[in-house]
């Protein structure tokens, strides 16, 4: 008996692997989701350097810095980059972490296949990096791929084809593992019911990445036998329709972009208890009301592609079904009010973001539903209108609430406080420089400008020279988060912190019982007391 | 939420309540934006429906996206023709071309040929394409429509006052999708009737031009224009070419080699280039063959009269 007990000791201790070979090998939950993190944010950068590009060019009237046709590769890559690259493995790291901590597992239920799913990503952003440098250029249709214009592609079309595969086999490894630990590996008492938020987010939006990703990969392995194959899958005149691409390609695509937000929701309703000090409000409602969110977000597929010459009765249906998604994603922005109202409010910097979060993305919420009116849809459509309406539930929402998810958390993962001083100066500069950037262009639209073009009639130039000095601010700003989270993790501040780092926290969530950093292996024993936001006290 | 931002914060002493939960008040937050919905839904559908009825039209216009031009087809009036970016802004939308946009008249707004229509009449718009999907936009007419290779969509508008309404392709369509506007004026009957009559005769005129013999110069002369607005944009305005994607006219083994090989080429298409055949004019297709052979650095020193395309044309339409 002893013995045994002497061996799980040992085990407790074993620390990761010397050197840069743990990197490599690691199969910890907490090793692999620094990895996705660090990996994440760098793509963050290689993504806004390409916007950068696309506002400079747009920065004035006229053609001075690029090739129209490098233009449309930047679009495409940007959008790629930023979605595979950098929100989606963001928020997997974030699943890594804390997961495991959340619901009091030790790790994560696949710990090698975890590993790998990693590995596939780098390979797969990798791959999609190198088509920048082949003949012909990296792919220019625009992220979402569509034929018969990205089967013009040159050298770089198959090679940006197996990108896709593999970061769809990475989310679908990844998904299973996040599904697979949060049914296994909760710790006693932890029923469902009581998980936290940011847990049922990510078992939801698992789901919807398993059953998406084999659609977008069935999808573009059809184009790839279409240009090499001689196959007609997209082709009328072989019997086929490049409109059956949209609708494969969007019933992905919609759920796509939900799998980006509803991580989202899932950290804004972690923060923002805690730092008003209050349980959240409407717990259930909001398990509920990602579930439903998640649901419809199957079967409104087709908003994106009104004008694509739908039956009228096509038309009405899913502009029903995408104004129903108002209801659920509304009940959210209220339990999140509801959860400040008579709360005892501190304004650290993520929830500052967090409260930036709700604002802004009720702005995107907004506009998403005048879009979803069809009849209206058919003058916003393609417009700068929906480039705005995308990047307002997409920079201040899903990247806000990365940006505040590190900041909540890096105290816990590495023991030390960040800068608060530097870390609100980041939000100022970031929240004002991202309306700058962003608002002008619902104008930009309403006026009739088409998005994705590199040059425009001289009316739309003052907005877009705004825009283009909010996107440069903005895109700056960034570094100064670069420099907070490299300065936290060489020691922040000084100050040690405590293991709740926020006050009253352990109330909310198990990872706040454990101590700041948290060892190498956590919860070997499963915890005795299960916190939850829906029980009194 | 303002409120409780400013009210509920722990530095004002504000203590936090407990409270997580009100069903009430959560049914009364649910239901209110269901009924908000529902009143936008009803008049969003009775204008969708009044949209989509194309029935009943006074006239039928054919609209056919090409990369990166619009072609328009009148099916009750024999009228057809290309239109494409207007030869100033096509100067001034060149990377480093120097000249300042706001110099151009309606900089990339502008087109060679517009679309003219009448005013007060219903028109029905038959909407396809010949490369990849592009949209036809208006943004005055308050919608737009995919063109989408091999199907054909529909659209319809009235217009009451007389003007010119200008727009843009709205759907990515690959290097060029920023210029390829598109011009509609719009016309009162008696006008429109006469802008029809001219267009007749114009086609007449010009028919009877490829008809006459032209010189090598007058053809190089008049190809040097007819190359920048229509082969430019891929094979460059040197000849040079997009390697991997548009091949080099400079030092081609086809341009250099036998004309016919090289005219039947441009009049059939070939992979991504359209069949400029049904696009240019007998005497524009004779003065750009002649002018890509004998510049962009190639000196074969031939040249075609517009008879002879003709009779190729006539050829290539009997097999």
């Amino acid at each position: 008996m002893s013995a045994v007990t002497a061996g799980q000791v040992d085990h407790h201790d074993h620390g990761p692997a010397r050197g840069w070979l743990r990197w490599i090998i690691t199969t910890n939950h907490k090793d692999i989701g620094t990895l996705y993190l660090v990996f994440s944010l760098a793509m963050f950068f290689v993504g806004g350097a390409m916007a950068l590009i696309i506002r400079a060019e747009l920065f004035q009237p006229g053609m001075q810095l690029v090739e129209p046709q490098f233009f449309n590769s930047m679009v495409t890559m940007h959008a790629l980059v930023m979605v595979f690259g950098a929100v989606m493995p963001a928020f997997v790291g974030l699943a890594n972490w804390m997961i495991p901590m959340m619901i009091g597992a030790p790790d994560m239920a696949l710990p090698r296949m975890n590993n790998m799913s990693f590995w596939l990503l780098v390979a797969g952003v990798l791959l999609l990096a190198s088509t920048l440098f082949m003949e012909g250029g990296a792919p220019a249709a625009g992220w979402t791929l569509y034929p018969p214009l990205v089967l013009q592609t040159g050298k770089a079309l198959p090679f940006a084809i197996f990108s896709v595969h593999l970061l769809g086999i990475s989310s679908i490894m990844g998904s299973i593992n996040i599904v697979a630990t949060i049914f296994n590996m909760r710790a006693p008492g932890m029923t469902l019911m009581k998980m936290p938020l940011f847990v049922w987010t990510w078992l939801i939006t698992g789901f919807l990445l398993i059953a998406i990703m084999p659609v977008f990969a069935g999808a573009v392995t059809m184009l790839l036998t279409d240009r090499f194959f001689d196959t007609s899958f997209f082709d009328a005149a072989g019997g086929g329709d490049p409109v059956l691409y949209e609708h494969i390609f969007w019933f992905f695509g919609h759920p796509e972009v939900y799998v980006m937000i509803l991580p989202t929701f899932g950290v804004a309703s972690t923060i923002i208890p805690v730092i008003a000090r209050k349980p959240l409000f409407g717990y259930s409602s909001m398990v509920y009301a990602t579930a439903s969110i998640a649901f419809l977000s199957f079967i409104v597929w087709a908003h994106h592609m009104f004008t694509v010459g739908m039956p009228t009765a096509g038309e009405i249906y899913f502009m029903y079904a995408t104004m129903l998604i108002a209801i659920p994603t509304g009940v959210k922005v209220f339990n999140w009010t509801a959860t400040m109202w008579k709360g005892s409010m501190t304004f650290e910097t993520p929830m500052l973001f967090a409260i930036a979060f709700v604002v802004l993305f009720t702005i995107g919420g907004f506009t998403g539903l005048m879009m979803s009116l069809a009849p209206l849809d058919f003058q916003y459509h393609d417009t700068y209108f929906i480039v705005a309406h995308f990047h307002y539930t997409l920079v201040p929402a899903s990247i806000f609430m990365l940006e505040a998810a590190a900041y909540f958390w890096l105290p816990k993962w590495t023991g030390n406080m960040y800068d608060e001083r530097l870390g609100k100066l980041h939000f100022w500069l970031s929240a004002i420089s991202v309306n700058i950037l962003f608002f002008p262009q619902h104008f930009l639209g309403l006026a009739g400008m088409p998005r994705r073009i590199p040059d425009y009639a001289v009316q739309f130039a003052d907005w877009n020279m705004i825009s283009s000095i909010g996107g440069f601010i903005f895109g700056f700003s960034q570094l100064i988060f670069l420099y907070i989270v490299i300065k936290t993790i060489r020691g922040g501040t000084g100050e040690k912190v405590s293991n709740e780092v926020w006050e009253g926290a352990a109330k909310h969530s198990l990872e706040w019982t454990l101590p700041s950093p948290p060892p190498y292996h956590t919860f070997t024993m499963p915890p005795k007391i299960i916190p939850s936001e829906h029980l009194e006290g | 939420m303002f409120y409780s931002i400013y009210h509920h914060r722990k530095s004002k002493g504000h203590k936090a309540e407990q409270f997580h939960e009100n069903t009430t008040v959560e049914i009364i937050w649910t239901i209110i934006p269901t009924v908000i919905l529902v009143s936008m839904a009803i008049p969003a559908t009775k204008t969708l429906l009044e949209l989509d009825d194309v029935q009943n039209a006074d006239m039928s216009i054919k609209v056919t996206g090409w990369q990166w031009k619009w072609e328009y087809e009148y099916l009750d009036y024999d009228i057809h023709f290309f239109s494409s970016l207007d030869e100033a802004s096509n100067r001034a939308r060149q990377v480093g071309s120097g000249i300042d946009p706001r110099s151009v008249p309606h900089y990339l707004l502008n087109v060679d040929k517009p679309l003219v229509v009448p005013t007060k009449k219903k028109i029905r718009f038959l909407f396809t394409s010949a490369d990849v999907i592009h949209a036809w936009w208006v943004p005055a007419l308050g919608w737009k429509k995919d063109a989408v290779p091999g199907f054909i969509n529909e659209a319809w508008t009235s217009i009451e006052k007389p003007g010119t309404y200008r727009g843009q392709c709205a759907e990515l369509c690959g290097k060029d999708h920023a210029f390829m506007p598109i011009v509609l004026i719009a016309m009162d009957e008696p006008d429109f009737n006469a802008w029809v009559e001219n267009h007749h005769a114009a086609v007449l005129a010009e028919a009877n031009a490829a008809d006459k013999d032209w010189s090598s110069a007058a053809l190089i002369a008049k190809g040097e224009i007819v190359y920048t607005n229509n082969c430019a944009s891929c094979h460059m305005a040197d000849g040079a070419g997009m390697p991997g994607t548009f091949p080099a006219l400079t030092s081609s083994p086809i341009v250099n080699g036998d004309i016919d090989t090289q005219v039947k080429l441009m009049l059939q298409g070939k992979g991504m280039m359209p069949a400029f055949g049904q696009m240019l004019s007998a005497v524009d297709f004779a003065a750009v063959a002649t002018y890509i052979r004998n510049n962009l650095g190639n000196k074969v020193g031939d040249s075609i009269q517009p008879s002879a395309i003709q009779s190729m044309q006539a050829e290539l339409a009997g097999k």
